[in-house]
């Protein structure tokens, strides 16, 4: 019986100790007629040699791809020490360290991790990870209405940020009566102006919201915006890439007080793409704001000797404990992706972490230069910007995609469904991870298939 | 051998830093960021500077300072700590699935879709609902996405007056939780003598204020709720709609389904039920299933298969969805495992799950009998969990259940969950799932037996431990009082 170690020898003498004819009867207490008897939908058991041979088979059939999509997952290269690491059983198969002096493996990492992770944000205190980037900014919406003392529910959004971390906000805030109004951005420059801001001014909101770089790479006047919001009496919530701000400001010092609170996605942090998920949502903010954060917290302490030691603290504000009344009812955290972030920082070290985030913003740029050079593509922001770039083509985005697809590119993000102004528009990522050569090959191909589509197309006649 | 300091105290890698030292086949080669300066940081983070032998050594090392189910029996009530297979994390880990962008079109990733598809096929089956949503990042978003979903439901109808969600005192701290992440007030039902939802005290407060009941089967007392029919109908009779939580569903897998009691929401642990790992806390996943009336508010994305061809639907393919609860569409690679997983038990082993959880409870709650502790609800058949209640050893001896639990932890067993469920006092819950064999059983018995003694004749022994562990008991007032949540060094 695959992972249930019973002989029969076993079933027979503890049916006998518990008294029981049969496994049978030990469900005697549920109402007769409910039992499925069969499921016939759920196919038959595979061994673990016929499960692989099916995984690879799928695994294979979704190929190999030169990928230049970015927008919210990042392709780095992935250190090989990462993942035997943290697929260790230890850390792989232990629960939520709520034994803490048999959990200190996870608690010191995670407070380790705290500690990367308010550096590189420049802010206070920091959570042991919430599920994602999107529903990071949504937690970070609720604590900021939670905390306004002019009792605000109303939260301002640049439409610069993450088209899907808006839609996850909508759906997570819609029931509590908050109200996100979306604010419009350069279609020039691709970034929030400050003076458009001023139009808000007299809208009460507990928050403004501050991506950098924006969804579409381009740097946001970071310190204007916090100040602007700190003048209004809002929070300034700051949405970043991690991986940047090895170069970046950090949020903590933007404008003349910081960022209150700063969230984002920990994947470009050694995770990898794997469809979406799983990632990790980070969360820092000022030290005023902690007992109004979410999620677990880890802090240091010493035990009955006086020797150092972690533990899970402020759990007062956990469901577990405040239940309908708790900051949030996250009960997990990202644990295994904390831990692959973790060792990623620390081998990856000052240095590691600004080689990566500058060598993928000069890949990015080199692409922009290839691509533009084909007769009808510019670049539609011409700002300062990160490792993304937005670029227009002569033609349909999606069809253009789809002919890159074809030769083995995945050639960027179609922004048409996302901004109506930018149909003909695609983001575009270059990493660290591309050659010289993935870069040509990428304006080869383009060029090739936007060559072909000023030809008419052959009409196809039907043979008879 | 760890260095004499390690021993002393927790070795930060913050500690093992020298100036200059790097991982230096990690590193891509330079570039220059030709930015404005007003972007950029004055000083580069301050990061560890260490070798790669450094890094690999201290996790590793952090690593062993752990107990989890690969080392140790780790009995944790409501947590279902069963062995996590190490072919669902190969099946995952291939490269193909790990390196596909999520925004990458559906052709490139026909075979991650494929076994999504698969997946939502089994747990639709293995729950008896109409359909099944995977995006759910855990436990708690499925939570959300279900009441999110009964509050769509009703609003959709216009019937907005349903302003109370209905939660039995023994749930998890989730569900109210939940329920005010949802815009509604909680009303706490009591428990009755036996651990069932008092139906008596459910008539009184269900009305029509009453959107819908969250109940959590078999409940957190580890006994299957016998009015559970019953209570069905004294909701749907007021209007509401009934929430299942699968927390225990491997208490029941296989054998009964929620679907066919009649349940119009249900969440499910796949960490639990279908062995992904636990993680140290995450990442979980919490697909959603529901009656055919909530079809249309499921939260994207969800997999379709056409002609052979596997997409995901989005929202313009499902208008009345609660919306999206990731920017990504969920925990992937865990759904990955949960899929590997349920394609190694297969129909068969689904029920066998349910079969040997049970048969390892009530052996144990049996075997703890014998040996003297006592059984919170000996009048019940006990599911996949039990309850030992140590109110009478405390009163004796002093030593709590928080004693007990620090000491088997030198016995070489992790704790079972105490404090919980609320009603119980000094309660052990304990649930051995199904993946254990009659020997470890057998020696959580006699390492039980044990401690009692010791209670009863050394109880500062007990309440002392442990005594093995990388640390002795912590100061947790401390640790609250005095934060220090990022080193400052």
């Amino acid at each position: 019986m695959p992972f249930i170690p019973h002989t029969e020898a076993d079933v027979a003498a503890m049916l006998n100790a518990i008294g029981a004819p049969a496994i049978d009867s030990l469900f005697d207490e549920i109402p007769a007629g409910l039992d499925c008897a069969g499921l016939p939908g759920v196919p038959e058991g595979l061994s673990e040699m016929a499960l692989m041979r099916l995984a690879r088979e799928r695994a294979r059939a979704d190929g190999d791809w030169l990928n230049f999509i970015g927008a919210g997952a990042y392709e780095h290269h992935i250190p090989a020490a990462i993942w035997p690491i943290v697929t260790r059983g230890e850390f792989y198969s232990a629960y939520t360290p709520y034994q803490a002096e048999a959990s200190q493996g996870t608690l010191q990492l995670i407070y380790e991790y705290q500690t990367l992770i308010t550096r590189l944000t420049g802010l206070d205190v920091s959570n042991a990870s919430l599920y994602d980037g999107a529903s990071a900014l949504t937690e970070a919406i609720l604590m900021a209405v939670r905390s306004d003392k002019q009792n605000r529910r109303r939260v301002l959004v640049p439409a610069t940020v993450h088209p899907r971390y808006r839609a996850v906000a909508q759906a997570l805030v819609n029931a509590q009566g908050i109200e996100i109004i979306t604010l419009p951005y350069c279609t020039d420059c691709g970034h929030s102006l400050v003076d458009a801001l001023d139009l808000f001014k007299n809208q009460p909101a507990a928050a403004l919201v501050i991506p950098q770089p924006n969804f579409f790479g381009v740097l946001e006047p970071v310190d204007a915006l916090t100040d602007w919001a700190h003048a209004q009496d809002m929070q300034a919530i700051a949405v970043v890439n991690p991986m940047t701000l090895a170069l970046l400001k950090p949020p903590g010092q933007w404008g003349h007080q910081g960022a209150d609170i700063c969230v984002g996605d920990g994947q470009p942090l050694g995770i990898p793409l794997s469809s979406g998920g799983p990632y990790f949502g980070f969360m820092t903010a000022k030290q005023a704001l902690v007992r109004q954060m979410p999620g677990r917290i880890v802090g240091r302490t010493v035990d009955l000797d006086g020797k150092t030691g972690f533990s899970l603290t402020l759990q007062a504000r956990e469901q577990h404990i405040r239940r309908a009344k708790a900051t949030s009812n996250i009960c997990s955290n990202q644990g295994l992706m904390v831990a692959a972030a973790t060792i990623y920082m620390s081998l990856m070290g000052p240095q590691g972490l600004t080689r990566v985030a500058a060598t993928s913003r000069s890949n990015t740029r080199a692409l922009v230069d290839r691509l533009t050079a084909l007769p009808g593509v510019s670049e539609v922001f011409k700002r300062p910007a990160l490792h993304e770039a937005v670029i227009r083509l002569p033609g349909d985005a999606s069809e253009i995609l789809r002919a890159l697809t074809a030769r083995g590119i995945q050639g960027g993000y179609a922004l048409g469904a996302d901004y109506a102004e930018l149909s003909d528009c695609i983001l575009v990522c270059a990493t660290e991870t591309k050659t010289d050569a993935d870069l040509d090959l990428y304006a080869e191909q383009l060029e090739r298939i936007l060559s072909r589509r000023d030809i008419p197309k052959c009409k196809m006649q039907p043979k008879w | 051998m760890q260095d004499a300091t390690e021993v002393v105290n927790a070795v930060l890698i913050f500690e093992r830093s020298q100036t200059g030292r790097t991982a230096a086949a990690q590193l891509p080669a330079a570039a220059v960021a030709d930015l404005p300066a007003e972007f950029l940081r004055a000083t580069p983070p301050a990061l560890p500077e260490v070798s790669e032998l450094d890094v690999v050594r201290h996790y590793t090392r952090l690593s062993q300072k752990n107990y989890s189910i690969d080392t140790h029996f780790y009995p944790l009530g409501s947590c279902t700590m069963k062995y996590n297979p190490r072919g669902s994390n190969a099946a995952a880990m291939l490269d193909g699935f790990l390196n596909r962008h999520p925004l990458a079109d559906a052709t490139s990733g026909q075979g991650f879709l494929a076994s999504m598809h698969e997946l939502q096929e089994i747990l639709k089956e293995v729950t008896g609902m109409a359909g099944v949503s995977l995006t759910p990042m855990a436990g708690a978003q499925g939570e959300f996405a279900g009441i999110a979903m009964i509050r769509a439901y009703h609003n959709a109808r216009g019937d907005t007056a349903r302003r109370e969600i209905l939660v039995p005192d023994a749930a998890h701290g989730t569900n109210p939780a939940t329920a005010s992440m949802c815009g509604y007030t909680v009303k706490e039902i009591p428990s009755d003598k036996d651990g069932n939802v008092n139906i008596d005290a459910l008539r009184v407060a269900v009305g029509p204020q009453t959107a819908g009941l969250m109940l959590t089967n078999p409940s957190t007392i580890g006994a299957f709720e016998t009015g559970i029919l019953e209570i069905q109908k004294i909701i749907h009779a007021a209007g509401g709609l009934t929430y299942y939580d699968g927390a225990n569903l491997n208490a029941i897998l296989g054998r009964v389904r929620p679907g066919d009691m009649g349940f119009d929401v249900i969440h499910m642990n796949l960490h639990k039920t279908f062995s992904t790992p636990h993680g140290g806390g995450g990442p979980g996943a919490g697909p959603v299933g529901v009656a055919e009336r909530l079809l249309p508010f499921l939260p994207i994305p969800l997999v379709i298969e056409a002609q052979g061809h596997y997409r995901y639907l989005e929202e313009a393919d499902r208008p009345q969805s609660i919306g999206r609860m990731s920017a990504f569409g969920g925990n992937q690679g865990v759904l990955l495992r949960a899929w590997a997983y349920a394609r190694m038990l297969g129909r068969d082993g689904m029920r066998r799950v349910a079969d040997y959880a049970t048969l390892n409870a009530n052996y144990l709650a049996v075997e703890l009998a014998r040996a003297g502790f006592d059984l919170a609800y000996p009048q019940r058949r006990a599911s996949h969990e039990f309850i030992v209640t140590l109110k009478k050893l405390k009163d004796a001896t002093g030593v709590s259940a928080m004693d007990f639990a620090k000491r088997l932890l030198d016995y070489g067993f992790h704790a079972p969950t105490t404090y919980f469920p609320l009603l119980v006092p000094e309660c052990l819950l304990i649930e051995p799932s199904e993946t254990e064999s009659r020997e470890t059983l057998d020696a959580f018995v006699a390492a039980m037996r044990a401690i009692k003694t010791e209670a009863e004749t050394d109880p500062a022994l007990v309440k002392g431990a442990p005594y093995t562990q990388p640390v002795k008991r912590l100061d947790d007032v401390k640790a609250a009082r005095e934060l220090d949540l990022a080193w400052k060094g």
